[in-house]
């Protein structure tokens, strides 16, 4: 049952960064057509080109980029990079641009390592001109049969304890005899012996 | 019996020295039987093959028939057959306890219990009017216990390497002596059932106590070489907290 419930939720996971990786090429494909259409003189002037990318970033990430956040784990960087509640593991932050456009900083941020219940998983982001670029799953639950395994073989667990020593206010003792002792103490003496 | 110390207490007011003497009587004519330390017992005269056990007396065939009956209960843990030698004492000790306190029953007795070699059968209350208190002996410190039980009315057998050498084989692995755990009692229905079981269990060296626990009725406490003890999920029920 849990193996089902995994799988689904990995496909989940990668039909998400393929529709959030479409959404972004789709907006920036739009707003390019957008600026030729409103500004046409823009493409022929070579020095525009920069501007209009600015202005891109200003624009989608008020627009394109938010909508992308509210569909992200909790593990995206926007909670991240500002100081995070006590309980949530922050990001590691592996390489950081200089541009401060858009929400996001550039940068490759990697998530928590989080426990999913069925294995850890662990995000990677990467943040390119202020935007989400790359996705990637660090770790995820590839061996499904390790849990079923585990449950299949149902050995009772049984408790343990250390040994210890208690008061002797009992009518009988179950174990071993005196005959025992005299064996031990015998092969010790014999053991000691045999050294001399 | 087979050169361990016998202990028999009866609290009930109406006892009298002749009960003490007929049932130290029984497990003399055990020993007499069935000790592989006598020559003159029938067990030694069927390992000289003098006599077979189809021409033996009743209690030997009966012995060799429950014997049997252990050793396919216990996928062949238990077996009095070692190197073409009988040694059935594994199923003697607690078959004669058993049938030793069924001689007090009998007798009109309630209160009581019979000891050999640190396997127990029970009945009724001590003197104290409580249920009996059973220490488990410290394999490692034979003078302390390291657990005190209070029940009645079962079988208490302790299967264990510290007791008179290393006496337990592992007869389905090539007879590989125990050497991982020294002591496993197990609690049971009477002491027959606890003994046998005691014994199969410790052949099977670790995975013993999870034998007992698969077993109905059944209760285990073994210590490995470690001081390390494990127990069934139900063990702690028997145990007399201070």
């Amino acid at each position: 049952m849990s193996k089902n419930q995994s799988q689904s939720s990995n496909l989940g996971q990668i039909v998400k960064k393929f529709f959030l990786s479409s959404f972004v090429v789709f907006t920036f494909i739009a707003y390019v057509v957008h600026q030729r259409f409103t500004n046409p003189d823009s493409a022929l002037n070579p020095t525009a080109t920069p501007s209009s990318i600015v202005a891109l970033q200003g624009d989608s990430s008020a627009g394109a980029i938010s909508s992308p956040t509210a569909q992200q784990p909790s593990d995206t960087p926007a909670s991240t990079i500002p100081p995070a509640p006590a309980q949530q593991p922050k990001a590691r932050i592996q390489s950081s641009g200089a541009s401060n456009q858009g929400v996001y900083k550039d940068g490759t941020y990697t998530g928590p390592q989080v426990d999913a219940y069925y294995g850890i998983v662990e995000v990677q982001v990467n943040i390119q001109q202020g935007k989400i670029a790359n996705v990637q799953f660090l770790q995820y639950p590839q061996d499904r049969r390790t849990s079923a395994r585990i449950n299949s073989v149902a050995v009772p667990y049984l408790q343990q304890e250390a040994v210890q020593a208690q008061s002797a206010n009992v009518n009988i003792i179950s174990g071993a005899t005196l005959t025992s002792e005299g064996f031990i103490m015998s092969l010790d003496a014999a053991l000691k012996s045999a050294k001399n | 019996m087979m050169g361990m110390p016998i202990t028999i207490e009866i609290i009930d007011v109406s006892v009298t020295e002749a009960i003490f003497d007929t049932v130290f009587d029984y497990f003399e004519y055990i020993d007499e039987k069935f000790s592989t330390y006598k020559a003159t017992s029938e067990i030694s005269r069927i390992n000289r093959h003098e006599l077979t056990w189809e021409d033996s007396s009743e209690d030997m065939q009966t012995i060799f028939a429950l014997a049997e009956q252990t050793r396919q209960v216990t996928n062949g843990y238990f077996d009095i057959q070692r190197n073409d030698i009988y040694d059935p004492s594994g199923v003697v000790k607690g078959w004669a306890i058993f049938n030793a306190a069924e001689i007090l029953r009998q007798h009109g007795f309630e209160n009581y219990y019979v000891d050999a070699g640190g396997d127990i059968q029970m009945a009724g209350c001590n003197s104290a009017h409580e249920p009996w208190r059973v220490g488990i002996r410290n394999p490692f410190n034979t003078s302390e216990i390291v657990k005190v039980l209070s029940l009645t009315d079962h079988g208490v057998a302790t299967s264990g390497t510290y007791e008179r050498g290393q006496h337990i084989y592992n007869p389905v692995d090539g007879n590989q002596l125990i050497t991982d755990i020294l002591s496993l009692t197990v609690i049971g229905p009477d002491i027959y059932e606890a003994d046998r079981f005691a014994t199969a269990a410790f052949a099977m060296g670790t995975t013993g106590i999870q034998f007992i626990e698969c077993l109905d009725g059944f209760e285990g406490y073994m210590i490995n070489k470690n001081k390390q003890a494990t127990f069934t999920t139900g063990f702690e029920k028997w145990v007399l907290h201070a």
